[in-house]
């Protein structure tokens, strides 16, 4: 071990090939709405405690339910009214618990891509077997649910083993969203398959800006606007809005959330997709250095 | 070290929640929600009022605000208890002024020991609800349950020996419950709880408590205390809220859930004034206690 996980090489940002987008747009925007269910009472893990109080922890988990009844909807109309596609970050088991919900994001025609079974159910000294086991259950139980293959993985709770890239790799997934390295698609070192990152921006994450930075509902759409302006004027990158219902739609936070959307989508520099047709876009024509000293 | 294999078992996994509390149901499905004189947006103001022992007990946990330095804490001990001296008048004033009526969520150890406030509170039409014994009276799995029913017992016995009224509604300390709180709470003869904070309308548990969600993110705790947000910023966060609710088009209710401790605060409290004469004065605001808001919501289910 020598403290490097070996994922991907050194690639500095000065020299890289210019990206182009389609339609010669300058910044790739996706939005990923994460759809989860947390349980209110899973078994323990080792490493980590699922909720800060004793079973139920009801603040914690009526919050994260509050998704489910009320906020889900209110996120995804604005989403739609400007234009922006969702990427889901999906708890699986949400196909069973609500798939109402599920069947929303279907009809306004989103991309899944898996966040594991549940986020209360976390990756740490699983065996392979378990690992396996949770890959297996992703694919097969979107393709049930929605009939679309998973292309990406965002890991549960941002758990992982040491064997989880190798794996979702050779079941043929194309994306991670779990590693934050930088602002463009890149290459990740695998031993068989095909995998790349994409940038998930975890600091522009709504849980970051309001639980983390504690930003007011208009200093985080400001925070988003920033983003976008400075990474559409340096072309070639890719911008994620990721997102939870149970913040982002509360009725404080909606109004200044859709002035940062109606800001990006009237600019004219942003191409509104997903999070596989970026990776296809950049696969079709991939900058030399970005794929490092072995490609 | 590998994890248990049943680590990847999911007995629960299930159409509905994985528990038998309360059913799911979309806010935008349900019969929209007209409330009285055809407003669409219910404003419900509800304070806490706690008083903090200067001995936590920690039993099953230490309450948000409690004392924090070695004993005796008389610093957090008086800028809490200011809140219920100084504080909670400037919050009844700024109400009066506005026309709001309000709900308070008030300790039993307030109504025995500072019966004028309470009395000062039903003269001006505010409603008292439940809010446990003191701030040592938290709730969580791992209470007995003989406690705990001892415990609400007890703070409505406190609260009914000064109102001479049976609470209808329960807001636990941080909102924090057990398995048992629900059942104990309808044993207890209560109609309401606020501590789901899962959706923006009245709801039915499968016991028959409705819950009345009483948002925390909206809260002046979340706001100002946790988030250290300025009072400016919290007026303009809620009248922000209060636009998007009204554009929804269906019932909704904008919770405002205030602690005179921090709220009541001099370099403070103009900020809520103005909002709430502000949004008192919209022509979509009804302006309700919890038990009205209840109240009429039943009616039309």
């Amino acid at each position: 071990m020598t403290g490097d996980p070996q994922l991907y090489d050194y690639v500095p940002y000065r020299g890289r090939d210019r990206i182009v987008w389609p339609d010669g747009k300058s910044v790739a925007v996706w939005v990923a709405p994460n759809l989860e269910y947390y349980e209110i009472d899973p078994p323990a893990h080792p490493k980590r405690k699922a909720w800060g109080r004793p079973h139920p922890d009801v603040m914690g988990y009526a919050h994260r339910d509050h998704s489910n009844r009320v906020s889900h909807w209110r996120m995804a109309d604005v989403m739609s009214k400007h234009g922006f596609p969702g990427s889901v970050s999906l708890s699986v088991a949400l196909c069973q618990h609500h798939p109402e919900v599920v069947a929303d994001a279907q009809a306004r025609d989103w991309e899944f891509f898996s966040h594991g079974i549940y986020n209360t159910r976390y990756a740490y000294d699983m065996s392979e077997e378990q690992e396996r086991a949770i890959i297996e259950d992703s694919v097969a139980t979107v393709r049930e649910a929605t009939g679309q293959t998973i292309r990406g993985w965002l890991a549960p709770a941002l758990t992982h083993t040491p064997r989880t890239f190798d794996l979702i790799a050779e079941y043929g997934l194309d994306y991670t969203c779990d590693l934050y390295h930088d602002d463009q698609v890149q290459q990740v070192k695998t031993k068989s398959g095909n995998l790349v990152s994409i940038p998930y921006s975890l600091e522009v994450n709504d849980h970051y800006g309001f639980f983390i930075y504690n930003m007011s509902p208009r200093e985080y759409a400001d925070t988003l606007v920033r983003q976008y302006e400075r990474l559409a004027e340096e072309g070639g990158t890719v911008m994620c809005i990721p997102l939870h219902a149970y913040l982002i739609g509360q009725p404080h936070r909606i109004g200044p959330f859709e002035e940062a959307l109606r800001h990006i989508a009237a600019d004219g520099r942003a191409w509104l997709t997903k999070a596989g047709d970026i990776v296809d876009a950049w696969r079709a024509n991939p900058p030399q250095a970005s794929l490092g000293e072995d490609a | 070290m590998s994890l248990d294999p049943a680590y990847i078992d999911y007995p629960k996994r299930r159409h509905g929640y994985d528990h038998d509390l309360y059913d799911w149901s979309a806010i935008h499905q349900r019969k929209p929600l007209i409330w009285p004189g055809d407003r669409s947006v219910a404003l419900w103001v509800c304070v806490s009022l706690e008083w903090f022992p200067i001995t936590p007990t920690d039993t099953p946990f230490r309450a948000p605000g409690h004392m924090q330095t070695a004993y005796p804490d008389y610093r957090h001990y008086t800028a809490r208890d200011y809140g219920n001296r100084v504080g909670v008048y400037r919050l009844l004033d700024a109400f009066a002024k506005a026309g709001i009526r309000a709900s308070f969520a008030t300790n039993g150890a307030i109504a025995e020991r500072y019966p004028e406030l309470v009395a000062d509170i039903m003269r001006e039409g505010h409603e008292i609800i439940a809010h446990s014994t003191d701030m040592n009276g938290t709730i969580a799995s791992g209470l007995p349950i003989e406690d705990e029913r001892a415990l609400i017992a007890q703070s409505l016995n406190m609260l009914e020996r000064i109102t001479g009224l049976h609470p209808q509604g329960w807001l636990s300390i941080a909102r924090s419950q057990s398995w048992n709180t629900p059942d104990l709470l309808r044993e207890a003869g209560l109609r309401y709880c606020c501590d789901w904070v899962n959706d923006e309308l009245p709801y039915r548990f499968n016991n028959g408590l409705i819950n009345l969600p009483l948002n925390h993110e909206l809260s002046d705790r979340q706001i100002i205390t946790v988030q250290q947000h300025s009072a400016d910023s919290y007026a303009q966060q809620i009248g922000d809220a209060f636009d998007w609710l009204a554009g929804e088009k269906a019932g909704r209710m904008l919770p405002l859930h205030l602690t005179p401790y921090i709220m009541g605060l001099p370099y403070r409290i103009s900020a809520l004034e103005k909002l709430l004469c502000d949004l008192a004065a919209r022509p979509q605001c009804w302006v309700a206690t919890g038990e009205a808001i209840v109240d009429a919501w039943e009616a039309q289910q």
